[in-house]
């Protein structure tokens, strides 16, 4: 800690010293200001307005009816079992993708013949969209021509092809596998990117003072790698709570909300019963709950090394 | 390869076991496009036959990758120059602005500062899928409907987020010290950016230029809304036309992507050879 307070006190005098005004920041920042305030914030505010809004089906906005969406959407008998499925969905995804990533990052820091050629095979799921990714599984889960459900049949598995995609339990759970699958690329090579940057005179350091492999991966390498980790699992919730594809792709046949997070629902809502208006409400509520987790994630983590 | 020596000496036994699992892991990753290649290979109604052939039964069927050209569908080779199109301008317009902002962040104190990372960081928490309604009349009313700008604009907008903040990481582990050092010295700021940083976060930018691009390569929501024409949609979208609602043309669906995917591997297989040189740079150090 007193090694953190020190340089704290430089940068304070050198910020005095460097001007820190908001104009002086402007020319820096103003480019991706300007970006992200004509291009995101005014959909976010139109998503917003429509929240209260009633409109109809074929899109007329009829009037204001001040917070009576959001009274529709919490009184949805539907909505606990999505609730309950979104959590499900973004905890098992994202704790799977980073506990397999830290161990494939580890062995992919290690020197190998051939290495650059699996780290290459690791890249395959990122470089292919997720769109597409997942449509060769739900081609493959298919109980009649799916490629997998044959393979399982012919070692004697299953008996025959089973309808993985039929039930909301076992669709889950392959949407969970697909996205854990597309999850790990980014995750093992921001982590790579992390233990690389680590000093090896750390190592050896810590190799001189006698630590033992794990002793030395728990104390020295974990916490150096705080910093990629960290932004690692914060863009993993947010991508795996707003991801639509996957989800949609392989459990979109299913009747009912039985197999549903948030996201998916918001666009049932919005395609199929057309509602613009309790879908937009939906959406802000669905923006609510990921700024309160990041905003949870922010104060605790501390993913950004303040100055 | 300094790593070699210090990190451990591996026993050759080791190595081939290392090699082994490296073969695990790569056979993993790969079998979903090995089957979508295959699949690629099939004619339609292989593909579709009960039981399934694990192999193309007719010989691969490589005319598919010629014949997917000249669809009624949608004009694929149109497609593949959006994407081409859509996904670099997107992606040199974030480096251009996210450098800078993340720099900045990491290094200076300013008021609005706070505000300002709440905003690149609501920004990444919103993602075109949630917002298509709005983006849809935005570009109508900016007269940008339809076209490849829009999706310019959209995916650096949406994509400058994780920019910001990955390069922000890089360059706040990066010792002030130096900076200071140099600024005595008499260099400017740009100058200590160019000069001093940029060589030290390599391995971060390189991760910002790789997330971006492949994001922008693979959009898929807002280009279905904002892209009406076929020849302006990139190949992602373009891909769902081939989904019709009795009988899937499959072995189109499976070429068009291996067309998408490899590209974008070739990319990395570029960048994965300068992430290695930036590294042993920054381990000499």
């Amino acid at each position: 800690m007193s090694v953190a307070t020190a340089p704290k006190r430089t940068t304070k005098r050198s910020s005095a010293r460097e001007g820190g005004s908001f104009l002086a920041a402007l020319p820096w920042i103003g480019p991706a200001l300007l970006l992200i305030l004509a291009i995101v914030v005014f959909p976010a505010g139109y998503m917003i307005y429509n929240s209260t809004r009633k409109i109809s089906q074929v899109g007329t906005d009829l009037k204001g009816v001040g917070l009576d969406n959001f009274a529709k959407v919490f009184a949805d008998p539907a909505l606990p079992r999505i609730l309950l499925n979104t959590v499900v969905w973004v905890v098992v995804v994202v704790a799977f993708t980073v506990l397999i990533s830290l161990a494939l990052a580890q062995f992919l820091n290690k020197p190998f013949p051939g290495r650059t050629l699996v780290r290459m095979a690791v890249i395959v799921p990122w470089a292919a969209s997720v769109v597409m990714t997942t449509t060769v599984f739900y081609y493959a889960v298919d109980p009649n021509y799916g490629i997998f459900n044959k393979f399982l049949t012919d070692i004697g598995i299953l008996d025959g092809g089973f309808g993985f995609t039929k039930n909301a339990v076992p669709a889950m759970a392959v949407a969970i596998v697909v996205a854990i699958f597309v999850s790990i690329p980014f995750t093992t090579y921001t982590i790579l990117a992390g233990l690389q940057a680590i000093p090896n005179e750390t190592l050896e350091a810590a190799r001189m003072d006698g630590a033992n492999r794990w002793g030395t991966y728990l104390f020295v390498i974990l916490p150096q790698l705080r910093g990629a980790l960290a932004v690692a699992v914060l863009i993993n919730i947010i991508n795996v709570f707003n991801n639509l594809p996957i989800l949609k792709i392989i459990t979109g046949a299913i009747p009912g909300y039985s197999a549903d997070t948030l996201m998916t629902y918001i666009f049932k809502v919005l395609q199929f019963d057309r509602r613009l208006d309790i879908s937009s409400a939906l959406s802000v509520v669905n923006f609510a709950i990921v700024l309160v987790i990041v905003a949870i994630y922010v104060k605790t983590v501390k993913p950004m090394k303040e100055v | 390869m300094s790593f070699l020596v210090t990190e451990d000496r591996a026993s050759q036994k080791t190595v081939i076991w290392r090699m082994i699992a490296g073969l695990g892991v790569a056979a993993v990753f790969l079998i979903p496009y090995a089957v979508m290649l295959i699949g690629s290979l099939k004619t339609r109604s292989e593909i579709l036959a009960i039981p399934p052939s694990y192999m193309p039964r007719e010989g691969a069927q490589w005319s598919n990758y010629l014949t997917m050209w000249d669809t009624p569908e949608t004009p694929v080779a149109y497609n593949l120059i959006s994407t081409i199109v859509i996904s670099l301008c997107a992606t040199l317009l974030v480096l251009l602005v996210a450098t800078p902002a993340a720099y900045y962040t990491a290094r200076f104190k300013f008021p609005g500062k706070m505000v300002f990372m709440f905003l690149v960081i609501v920004t990444q928490m919103l993602q075109p899928a949630v917002l298509t309604a709005g983006l849809f009349k935005q570009m109508l009313a900016m007269n940008l409907y339809d076209t490849w700008l829009a999706m310019i604009l959209i995916n650096a907008a949406f994509n400058l987020a994780f920019a910001v903040w990955i390069m922000h990481s890089f360059f706040a582990s990066v010792p002030k010290e130096i900076d200071e050092a140099a600024q005595i010295d008499g260099a400017g700021k740009l100058r200590v950016l160019f000069r001093i940083n940029l060589p030290l976060v390599w391995p971060g930018i390189v991760t910002a230029v790789i997330f971006t691009f492949v994001s922008c390569w693979n959009e898929f929501a807002a280009s279905l809304v904002i892209l009406s024409t076929a020849e302006n949609q990139p190949l992602s979208v373009a891909l769902t036309r081939f989904v019709g609602q009795y009988s899937t043309a499959w072995q189109y669906v499976f070429g068009v992507s291996i067309v998408a995917i490899i590209p974008v591997i070739v990319l990395f297989m570029l960048i994965e050879k300068r992430l290695i040189g930036g590294l042993s740079a920054g381990a000499v150090k």
